[in-house]
């Protein structure tokens, strides 16, 4: 890029993502570590119910909900700390770029490595915990509407808490308020499914809630991250 | 100036304010007090048992009071929250942060009372009804907020995040308020109307409007000597905080 021209949008996302995926890269362990606690999380809950077919299955699409949720929880202390830590978050807030567009593409990079493979993941889990195979499609429509919700609403509680040096269960405490709704409406299409009954008034409150927080979040966290480093 | 605007700008003096809420805390607790007893004795012991849940209806004296601050406490959080970040008085600062321990104990109440409520009338201490998860979750809220205030060493930045996070939860209050009437659910609908008439019985009405009035004084009153604690918490290291307590006249 010559110096003295503005980035462009595309240009500065494309700069992120490949800077982001070259770190996850070199750090494979790490990044490997929200879908291994998912892993667990679903073995664990598999053994506290006994292991029995019957009562596995119906409760699978929840198990599954709950580990994508406590997964995605997990990685959302370090969403922007490496960042705020070494100073590229002040040189964010400087660039020429709008800081709300750097943080939908951070967050965008925070879904892709940790709900993305879960997601792919899911059928896996879901034989697993013998789901029956015909709740399966809104298990996955259900989690790929509210992942990324789940990314877009972390995003704004891990700026808040980017100042403090360690944030412990206070990122729990403040993300699972907002949370609660997308796991009311997600697991809910899936317990609505098993009774064979409509999904798609679920699903639509999904996608409204994904597409106002496609908006707002960003900008909401941009804010905040202004707030916390000052 | 207006006397009205010049009063207005000289509150948002820490001195100033220091001695408004001294002079009005203790009035503010001891009308609400006054009003609360007055409305207490006539809900406990003047208005009629009701036909259908007999006495279990009374303890409605306590919990609906409670219910409405501690949905309008948060509001009220976020308006001097958003005062705060736009203005970035002081103040409302102090103020909006004084307002998140008053009002998690207002949720607590009420949530404890409706559970004492449910447990004869329903059969059950608790149920994921959305009117109860969706209070259980503004209380989450509170704490949040207040977990927040209390993580960041700088009291004034971690007044505006906390106070950010109050802005956020206010989205939560629309589904509080109409998840009676979004979803079925275990708890009763909407009973008292300000407009129109209300499906309760006027004679019952009557203690917990002064209960209503009576909680809102009593939260004036802990308003004030909380912002009033915190404000010369902070201002500690200022010369009328010292005169102050040396008893000193400024």
């Amino acid at each position: 890029m010559t110096p003295g021209i503005a980035p462009t949008l595309a240009g500065a996302a494309r700069a992120l993502l490949v800077r982001d995926a070259r770190l996850i890269w070199r750090r494979r362990g790490d990044a490997l570590q929200p879908a291994l606690f998912a892993l667990l999380v679903v073995t664990l809950f598999a053994l506290a119910l006994g292991g029995e077919r019957e009562a596995l299955g119906r409760s699978a699409g929840a198990v599954l909900w709950l580990a994508v949720l406590l997964a995605g929880l997990l990685a959302l202390d370090t969403l922007f700390r490496g960042d705020a830590e070494d100073g590229s978050l002040e040189q964010w807030m400087l660039a020429p770029v709008p800081l709300p567009w750097l943080v939908a593409v951070r967050t965008f990079m925070h879904w892709a490595t940790t709900a993305l493979p879960l997601l792919i993941a899911t059928p896996v889990l879901a034989q697993m915990l013998h789901l029956p195979a015909a709740q399966l499609p809104a298990v996955m429509v259900s989690l790929a509407l509210g992942t990324p919700l789940l990314s877009l609403l972390g995003a704004v509680v891990a700026a808040l808490t980017v100042g403090m040096r360690r944030s412990g269960i206070l990122v729990a405490l403040l993300a699972l308020p907002l949370y609660v709704p997308v796991l009311v409406f997600g697991a809910g299409s899936v317990a609505a499914s098993a009774q064979g009954l409509d999904v798609t008034g679920a699903w639509l409150m999904l996608g409204a809630g994904l597409i106002l927080a496609l908006v707002l979040a960003p900008l909401a966290a941009a804010a905040a991250i202004r707030i916390s480093l000052n | 100036m207006n006397p009205i605007v010049r009063w207005f700008h000289q509150l948002g003096s820490p001195p100033y304010f220091d001695r408004f809420a001294a002079r009005w805390a203790p009035w503010a607790y001891g009308c609400g007090l006054l009003v609360m007893a007055v409305g207490l004795y006539l809900g406990l012991f003047r208005v009629p048992a009701d036909y259908q849940q007999g006495d279990s209806f009374r303890i409605l004296y306590i919990h609906v009071p409670s219910a409405w601050m501690s949905m309008a406490v948060f509001a009220l959080m976020a308006v001097y929250a958003a005062i705060a970040q736009i203005w970035r008085i002081k103040l409302c600062e102090i103020l909006a942060m004084a307002c998140a321990p008053i009002g998690a104990a207002f949720t607590v109440i009420t949530l404890a009372t409706g559970s004492i409520w449910g447990r004869p009338m329903w059969g059950t201490w608790w149920d994921w009804d959305p009117r109860l998860t969706t209070e259980l979750i503004l209380l989450f809220m509170y704490l949040g907020v207040i977990g927040l205030y209390n993580a960041i060493d700088d009291r004034r930045a971690a007044a505006r995040a906390a106070g950010f996070l109050a802005i956020v939860g206010v989205a939560l209050l629309p589904v509080i308020r109409y998840s009676v009437v979004w979803w079925n659910s275990l708890h009763q609908g909407q009973t008292i109307r300000l407009l129109g008439d209300s499906t309760m019985d006027s004679s019952m009405i009557a203690p917990l409007v002064l209960m209503i009035v009576g909680t809102k004084l009593w939260f004036i009153g802990a308003l004030l000597a909380r912002s009033r604690a915190d404000n010369l918490r902070r201002e500690a290291g200022k010369a009328w905080v010292a005169q102050q307590a040396t008893g000193a006249r400024p």
